[in-house]
């Protein structure tokens, strides 16, 4: 599969955002712990993962409503330790928008413009060229309250965004939006920052969300960083089961250790066998043992007769139908879990009968090893 | 969206830590709630305080003499007229809270259950009239009970009565009366408030559950709304206690309540140090009435369970 | 039709709330209709319509004396008042910190005080202290008993405010004072209206403070109260009480209209009255 193509033109490698071992604490709590990052110029970064996690806090230091207990931030290489919100060039899209509704539409966009002391044309025309960015041209006179969820979003976007800030960071954006409006302004806001060029930090609890957006990711748990890296790298090679679960299903495959050298392992499985497989940066040895994991869609039924370099034979023991694709459980001679399997229903795996013995594909390459 | 000056990192840090204090959350609400703080200390526990050592203080003529005696309190509970003030004050705030409750509940649950769409038009059409002048409403009723009043003369126009009664003025049951409809609203708020937070599923599951209306409502919205009722009951018994205009004007010689013998020590009579005693006395009978029929709902509401 | 239905299928609750409501009313209502009455004495049958009580209230000194004692007194409580709610109002919204609850029970306190406590206890500490007894004695207790009411209007109003609109304003590079300029006074100022408005309607009804604290210059109620001895002069002082009741039946409503206006813009139902 080639590599996703991404507009290479605003996005350098001169790091925007620097976050050096960054703690926050209340009290014995600690919401950030020691967390370090490099952001760089004109990219969609994303913050991911569960309500409480810390991304939030994160992204409120970044933009001055919350201070690091120890450690520093520094954006486009100055230090941002007591420069309070209103001096900073970050802008915000807050969750609830905080859209202000005793103003309309263009008084809301021009509201940070009218420190600037812009000559009124100049104020005008920046507002307008702000408001067609986000599509809302011919609304600048409706009062927040008359606007719709996406409409509001979008006026929080152009309020921000006309100021022209080096970094723009948005606080689950779309959370409030029904499904299908999320999906379309997924598209819209990915095609707006790369108009625009501006740094952008996305908070998200959302896996496909950050997954359909961003240039890059960082997954946190508890107040950590658990791994940073592309969408693509991220979901196939998730360095321990809590990413791997966070970003969708995998199958967990105990594995025992019977090589290992520079970049790669060698390790028997009871079901699947002797697998070469690459070995994770972060991986840290844990005795014999070593876990593998592979994505329920890497795993393909092979039907009829056909056959393939690498397969495991099983019985489907559960089938559940979710429109265009068909996901079956199906359990393994050796192995103490079933494997979830995901096929789509271009072939019939929707008529498999549960009790059917079935043999799947699957690339070594697929299982990759990663820490508990 | 320039950046500040930086100093020296060590002067940094301390100016963060004094900030990060001066901005911390509770020194800040402190500061800014501390003038309306302060206003109700000066002028209200303060004021109190002073009334308290008064009231162990005696008074010859114009100087206060500050030797500490109970002469005061022994006057305020065993002299016949004050005790039978304190009774009559006692009696006529309870009946009052009681009535006003009774009559609330039924609007207040009606408000709530049934208002639909104009809830809160209905409150403020119960609420408005509590607005105008108390002195007015007491001096309505005055009228209305008159000897040549709007009741005998509707009365007698209609050949109900022949004469005008004595008996509609100037007594306790004007007091009463005139206290029910004044202090009204305060008891439909309080009542409205627990009724509205009553999670009507929880109604709906009695229902479920087997539960005629009348039960449902017993067993269901009465308790859950008793909180409401124990505040309504308090907000109006505690402030009649100590009623003074109603007494005055509505009351005659056989009204006469607590707060017209305080007002008389702090006039004619001349004597701050029993007035004192008369007002803490009232203050600690209200207290102990108060924290009474709060135990007394609340075992109420858990025998009705 | 479902309303109809409802209405018709809780026809004894309807109509006892209909009666309360005529309960509640009727008293008040006889202070304007014997206000017009010829007769000098409020009875029935009444004897025919008249202004002259009205025409007579600009004539008499005292009264004007009173009216305007009332304005100053008012207005000076209906503005400490408010604002000394809005620092405590927006200090219990806004912050978290330890003795909050006391702190906001001791403010609410005169609320369920008896009225004479309040007055006594301030007259012995204005006395003690020396000081004498004026309008300005005066306005130091309605503004006590008026700032409960303002607290309530006010909380309500700062209540539904979103805290992250504040943030937005410092984000788009506002300081903290242009925030509350551009962002929290316009806001709140339909609660902040709606509270001078109750204060005000407070101080000019209330009668037992004044009737302590005050020296030689009377207040509107205090006046009626003087009268209340001649027989003679009761329909004037019914007439006088009419205008009362319409000032504030109207200060009422207006600051009703503007709460909801309020409440509507935060999204937060409730205040004064729920």
């Amino acid at each position: 599969m080639p590599e996703r193509p991404r507009t290479e033109r605003t996005q350098t490698e001169r790091p925007m955002i620097e976050i050096k071992s960054v703690t926050r604490s209340y009290g014995a709590f600690k919401a950030l712990d020691d967390a370090s990052l490099t952001i760089k110029e004109g990219e969609f970064f994303s913050l991911l993962g569960p309500s409480g996690c810390g991304k939030t806090t994160l992204l409120r230091m970044i933009a001055g409503f919350d201070n690091p207990t120890s450690g520093s931030i520094s954006v486009d290489g100055q230090s941002m330790e007591g420069i309070p919100a209103n001096r900073r060039p970050t802008n915000m899209v807050f969750q609830s928008y905080a859209i202000f509704p005793h103003l309309n539409v263009e008084q809301n966009v021009a509201y940070g413009l009218k420190r600037l002391k812009l000559a009124g044309p100049e104020e005008k025309r920046r507002v307008e060229e702000a408001l067609a960015q986000v599509s809302l041209t011919g609304l600048g006179k409706r009062l927040a309250t008359e606007l719709s969820g996406g409409q509001r979003q979008r006026v929080a976007l152009a309020r921000a965004l006309v100021m022209r800030p080096k970094v723009l960071l948005l606080d689950e954006p779309l959370s409030a939006l029904d499904k299908k409006l999320r999906e379309q302004m997924q598209v819209e806001l990915r095609r707006l920052q790369q108009a625009v060029g501006i740094t952008f930090v996305l908070v998200t609890h959302d896996q496909y969300e950050a997954l359909a957006m961003s240039d890059r990711i960082a997954v946190m748990f508890g107040g950590r960083i658990a791994q940073v890296a592309s969408p693509k790298e991220i979901y196939q090679r998730p360095v321990n089961r809590q990413v791997a679960d966070f970003l969708g299903g995998m199958n967990f495959v105990k594995a025992e250790i019977v090589e290992e050298n520079g970049a790669s392992l060698v390790v028997d499985t009871l079901g699947f066998g002797r697998i070469k497989t690459d070995k994770p940066k972060a991986f840290v040895r844990n005795g014999g043992a070593a876990t593998l994991g592979i994505r329920p869609e890497r795993l393909r039924v092979l039907w009829d007769n056909a056959t393939a370099k690498f397969e495991v034979a099983g019985k489907v023991v559960e089938r559940h139908y979710f429109g265009e694709i068909t996901h079956l459980i199906v359990e393994i001679p050796g192995l103490e879990k079933p494997l979830s399997v995901t096929e789509t229903n271009d072939f019939g795996a929707d008529d498999i009968p549960v009790g059917t013995s079935i043999r799947l594909a699957y690339d070594p390459e697929a299982l990759v090893a990663m820490a508990d | 969206m320039t950046a500040a000056a930086e100093g020296s990192p060590a002067f940094g840090m301390t100016r963060a830590r004094r900030n990060a204090l001066l901005q911390s959350e509770p020194v800040q609400g402190f500061a800014l709630i501390s003038p309306t703080f302060l206003y109700a200390l000066i002028l209200l526990v303060l004021p109190i305080l002073v009334v308290i050592a008064h009231s162990f203080w005696t008074q010859n003529y114009l100087t206060i003499d500050r030797t500490f005696t109970l002469e005061n309190y022994r006057i305020a509970l065993t002299e016949p007229i004050y005790r039978d003030l304190l009774w009559r004050s006692l009696y006529i705030s309870l009946t009052v809270s009681f009535f006003t409750v009774v009559l609330a509940y039924p609007i207040a649950y009606f408000i709530s259950f049934h208002g639909g769409r104009h809830k809160s038009l209905w409150l403020f059409l119960i609420t408005i009239p509590f607005w105008t002048s108390y002195l007015l409403r007491v001096m309505s009723w005055k009228v209305i009970l008159g000897y040549n009043g709007v009741l005998n003369s509707g009365l007698m126009g209609l050949g109900v009565i022949d004469e005008p009664s004595t008996a509609l003025l100037y007594n306790s049951s004007a007091v009463i009366i005139t206290l029910t409809h004044a202090w009204a609203a305060f008891a439909i708020l309080p009542i409205f408030v627990s009724l509205e937070k009553v999670d009507r599923t929880l109604v709906e599951a009695a229902k479920d559950l087997g539960d005629g209306p009348i039960r449902s409502f017993l067993r269901v919205t009465l308790p859950l709304s008793a909180p409401g009722v124990i505040s309504a009951a308090l907000i109006v018994m505690i402030p009649t206690v100590g009623d003074y205009v109603t007494p005055k004007l509505v009351g005659g010689k056989d009204g006469v309540m607590i707060a017209n013998a305080i007002q008389a020590q702090f006039g004619k009579a001349s004597n701050w140090p029993l007035g004192a005693a008369l007002s803490v006395t009232t203050m600690l009978i209200v207290t102990l009435i108060a924290g009474a029929t709060v135990l007394i709902l609340r075992t109420a509401q858990r025998l009705a369970r | 039709m479902t309303a109809m239905r409802r209405f018709l299928a809780n026809g004894w609750l309807s109509a006892y709330a209909f009666l309360y409501v005529v309960f509640l009313y009727l008293p008040v209502i006889f202070l304007p209709i014997f206000s017009v009455n010829t007769a000098a004495t409020p009875k029935f049958p009444l004897s025919g319509f008249t202004l002259k009580w009205y025409e007579d209230l600009p004539r008499t000194p005292a009264l004007l004396d009173a009216a305007w004692n009332s304005l100053v007194v008012g207005v000076s409580a209906a503005i400490l008042s408010t604002v000394l709610g809005i620092l405590a109002a927006r200090s219990i919204t806004r912050y978290r910190y330890p003795g909050r609850r006391a702190i906001n029970g001791l403010i609410m306190a005169p609320l369920v005080l008896p009225e004479i406590i309040v007055a006594i206890s301030l007259l012995l500490v204005i006395l003690q202290l020396g000081l004498s007894l004026s309008l300005f004695t005066v306005v130091l207790g309605h503004v006590l008993v008026s700032i409960p009411y303002s607290m309530t209007v006010l909380t309500a109003g700062f209540e539904g405010f979103d805290r992250s609109l504040e943030e937005a304003s410092a984000d788009l590079g506002e300081s903290a004072f242009g925030t509350f300029r551009r962002v929290t006074l316009p806001m709140v100022a339909p609660a902040i209206i709606s509270s001078l408005l109750v204060c005000f309607t407070i101080s000019l009804d209330e009668f037992l403070i004044a009737f302590f604290l005050t020296g030689t210059e009377a207040t509107l109620p205090i006046y009626i109260w003087g009268q209340l001895r001649f027989a003679s002069k009761l329909p004037g002082v019914l007439a006088l009480g009419t205008l009362l009741l319409a000032a504030s039946f109207l200060l009422m409503t207006v600051a009703e209209i503007l709460r909801r206006h309020a409440a509507k813009r935060t999204q937060n139902e409730g205040g004064l009255y729920a």
